[in-house]
């Protein structure tokens, strides 16, 4: 790259994008760093809080790079809590990490970027993008396996690889902190975000509640016999097994969830595998792969990767698997190349 | 790099002669003015002197100003000291603000809300003034304390203040009048225009003094708790040790920017005029916010059509040219703001609505930059737009 091309990075004040940002600003590139309002009152703590605004800014600050703050917290509200409100409150299992991905990072981020005529956006995300011979982008899966990420990313498509930078994708974690050591940031041993930035695991579904109607219902087995009540779908995902209410025995798992008659379906271990994904809004980084293509999917982040085969919009497994919740992302890959993916149905 | 400086409401440069007069204080005369030796002599003399020349200027008595940490506090104090005063004294607890008030207004009164008083927020007009009709309804002899500004921080407009103070004394005889005059000093004759209210806030960074000092006058028949409570300083009225060099430079400023005064607003007023008539000019479906013969000397608040006013300030910065846009919270973020909502500006009215103000540092130069970045700026940031708009 010799022209000196103009960069918005996405900085989270962690440590992924702050290593994001010094890493484009040595290769050459004109960086401008953005940290998104997304949640919360002025003083909250959690993901972009003021103290995470704050490292963000110093670390900008410490590059000599301009820093600037977006407030994209109604955007935020309409494009990824609502959904996942209504998603738990329909009995489906929502990513919100991913919504938030496609809808404010490559959404309205994305669009601000090009407003402002940047030529390029950058995340701290660990993920490759690789320009192929003839010109188009591949998503690759991250230096580091394990923390790869191009599962949340599954959604990016030609017009968004094109104009996007992924630094840090090309190293492990041990790297990319070396780098943030060795550059004096200040954010070198920060710990990880690891839950939703606008809830804890612990409190999802009173924060369901206080947002949506629900109800409480029945728990029944597989033949429809009713064995417990419960208060509430919104508290189960396929795959649960605890809080089932049922007494002990043979371990008993969520194997459905159907929302309308108020219902969770419990089974056994092996009533809760399946050999056949149906999805929907299935997207692909490049043109789909024509009739039936062999794949590798992965139905969580971080997940293991099964085989199978795509046909239509049914994904049938090699071997059996865990049911994948609906609402769930399924991303399919050809070895570590990220082809596309879908919500499960 | 320096840019162009269009930011004055948000704070202006310091005058030098308010850095040399507040610099012995820091460096020779640190003593506590409250101490009974030479040294601190010294330090209370200055104080006191200051004090004298802030009472000059804003038409008070020495022993009404109350010098604070900040505009804030000044309104803090104002707000919750006087409202919670009358009420121990049995004396109404009806609070009446308008709603594009400061939030140094607006969160007292949020916070005496929920210690049970009475509250009522006023809409403003499209002008850019408070309602009158509503606060005439909204004022009754529970009333305690009204508070309503001297100057819009964020449309720039001057406000009926002597209309307000009539509305008071006619229907809530009990009350005291309390106005914000943090945007008037470098505009306004504030002894005169203040002359109807009993607390009156500035803060001296808006007319080229240090952040950090506020102050407030108190007229000397107003009951007023204290919020910060200790060593009784300032008469009880606001304890802490008092900045000796923030009074100083606060008092020379205050001098220097009431006797430039007549000069500096016929200046900026020039200057500020030359920018609105070179923007429209310029620029397509653009507007001037309020009315704008209410507006002091240093303001332009202006809005563009199909334009996002966040992107416009970072696409202005990127050029050199620093204004703001709504109201900043503390991470930096902009937030859509609360005055325009209350004078009845549709969303779409208010998205491209962008606040230049103008000061003592602004130049001839400083408006031909501005008018040689901002056209090009809002036009490219227009084309951009619609070609991603979906």
């Amino acid at each position: 790259m010799t022209d000196r091309r103009d960069v918005l990075v996405a900085m989270s004040g962690g440590v992924d994008s702050s290593v994001a940002a010094a890493l484009l600003l040595e290769a050459g590139y004109a960086v401008t760093g953005v940290t998104l309002r997304l949640w919360g009152g002025a003083t909250e703590s959690g993901c972009c809080s003021v103290s995470d605004v704050e490292d963000a800014r110093r670390v900008a600050a410490q590059l000599g790079v301009p820093h600037y703050v977006f407030n994209l917290t109604d955007e935020f509200e309409r494009a990824v809590v609502a959904p996942y409100v209504d998603a738990y409150a329909a009995g489906r299992t929502p990513n919100p990490c991913v919504e938030c991905n496609r809808t404010i990072k490559f959404g309205a981020l994305a669009e601000r970027a090009d407003a402002l005529g940047f030529d390029a956006i950058a995340t701290g995300h660990h993920a490759r993008v690789v320009e192929r011979r003839d010109g188009t982008f591949a998503l690759a899966r991250g230096a580091d396996r394990a923390k790869d990420q191009s599962y949340v990313l599954y959604m990016l498509g030609q017009a968004e690889l094109a104009r996007t930078l992924l630094p840090v994708g090309e190293l492990t974690k041990a790297d990319v902190r070396a780098h943030a050591s060795r550059l004096g940031l200040r954010t070198a041993g920060k710990d990880e975000s690891m839950d939703v930035c606008f809830v804890r695991r612990e409190d999802r579904r009173t924060f369901v509640r206080e947002r949506a109607d629900t109800r409480g219902g029945t728990v029944v087995d597989t033949a429809g016999r009713p064995v417990a009540t419960h208060d509430g779908i919104e508290g189960f995902t396929i795959g649960q097994r605890r809080g089932l209410g049922v007494a002990a025995g043979e371990p008993r798992y969520v194997v459905g969830v159907d929302a309308e008659a108020a219902q969770v379906v419990i089974g056994s271990a092996d009533e809760l595998l399946t050999d056949r994904v149906a999805l929907r809004d299935l997207t692909w980084t490049d043109s789909r792969p024509a009739g039936s293509a062999r794949v590798q999917a992965q139905t969580r982040a971080h997940g293991p990767v099964v085989d199978g085969r795509l046909e239509e919009r049914v994904l049938h497994l090699d071997a059996r698997a865990r049911r994948v919740a609906p609402g769930q992302v399924v991303a399919l890959y050809e070895g570590d190349v990220l082809l596309g993916g879908g919500i499960a149905a | 790099m320096s840019g162009v400086y269009l930011d004055h409401a948000a704070s202006t440069p310091m005058l030098a002669e308010a850095v040399a007069a507040m610099t012995p204080f820091l460096t020779q005369h640190h003593a506590n003015s409250s101490g009974a030796h030479g040294a601190a002599r010294v330090a209370k003399t200055a104080l006191e002197e200051a004090r004298e020349g802030v009472a000059r200027a804003l038409g008070a008595a020495v022993g009404e100003v109350v010098f604070t940490g900040s505009g804030t506090e000044a309104d803090n104090l104002a707000v919750e000291g006087a409202a919670r005063a009358a009420r121990d004294a049995g004396r109404g607890r009806g609070v009446v603000t308008c709603r594009f008030e400061h939030k140094a207004v607006l969160a007292p009164v949020d916070r005496l809300e929920h210690e049970g008083f009475a509250v009522r927020r006023v809409g403003a007009t499209r002008a850019g003034t408070v309602d009158l009709d509503a606060l005439a309804d909204a004022l009754d002899p529970d009333t305690s304390v009204v508070s309503v500004m001297l100057v819009n921080n964020e449309v720039g407009t001057v406000q009926p203040l002597a209309e307000v103070a009539a509305l008071v004394r006619d229907r809530a005889p009990r009350a005291v009048l309390h106005t914000d005059a943090v945007q008037a000093v470098p505009w306004l004759d504030v002894a005169t225009a203040t002359r109807v209210a009993s607390l009156v806030s500035i803060s001296a960074h808006k007319f080229g003094g240090p952040k950090g000092t506020g102050a407030l006058v108190a007229r000397d028949d107003v009951a007023l708790q204290p919020i910060i409570e200790g060593g009784g300083q300032e008469r009880g009225r606001r304890a802490g040790t008092v900045d000796v060099a923030g009074a100083v430079a606060t008092a020379r400023a205050l001098e220097l920017t009431t006797a430039r005064r007549d000069v500096e607003v016929a200046r900026v007023a020039g200057l500020r005029d030359r920018l609105l008539d070179g923007l429209r000019a310029a620029i397509d479906d653009v507007f001037e916010t309020g009315d704008p013969t209410r507006k002091v000397a240093g303001s332009a608040h202006v809005a563009f059509r199909g334009v996002d006013a966040e992107l416009l300030v970072v696409a202005l910065d990127r050029a050199g040219v620093y204004v703001s846009a709504g109201s900043s919270c503390s991470s930096g973020a902009s937030q859509s703001s609360h005055v325009l909502e209350a004078m009845g500006m549709t969303p779409e009215e208010r998205r491209g609505a962008i606040r230049c103000s103008l000061g003592h540092a602004s130049t001839d130069a400083d408006v031909d930059r501005a008018l040689d970045v901002i056209p090009g700026v809002v036009t490219s940031l227009r084309q951009r737009v619609a070609a991603v708009a979906p």
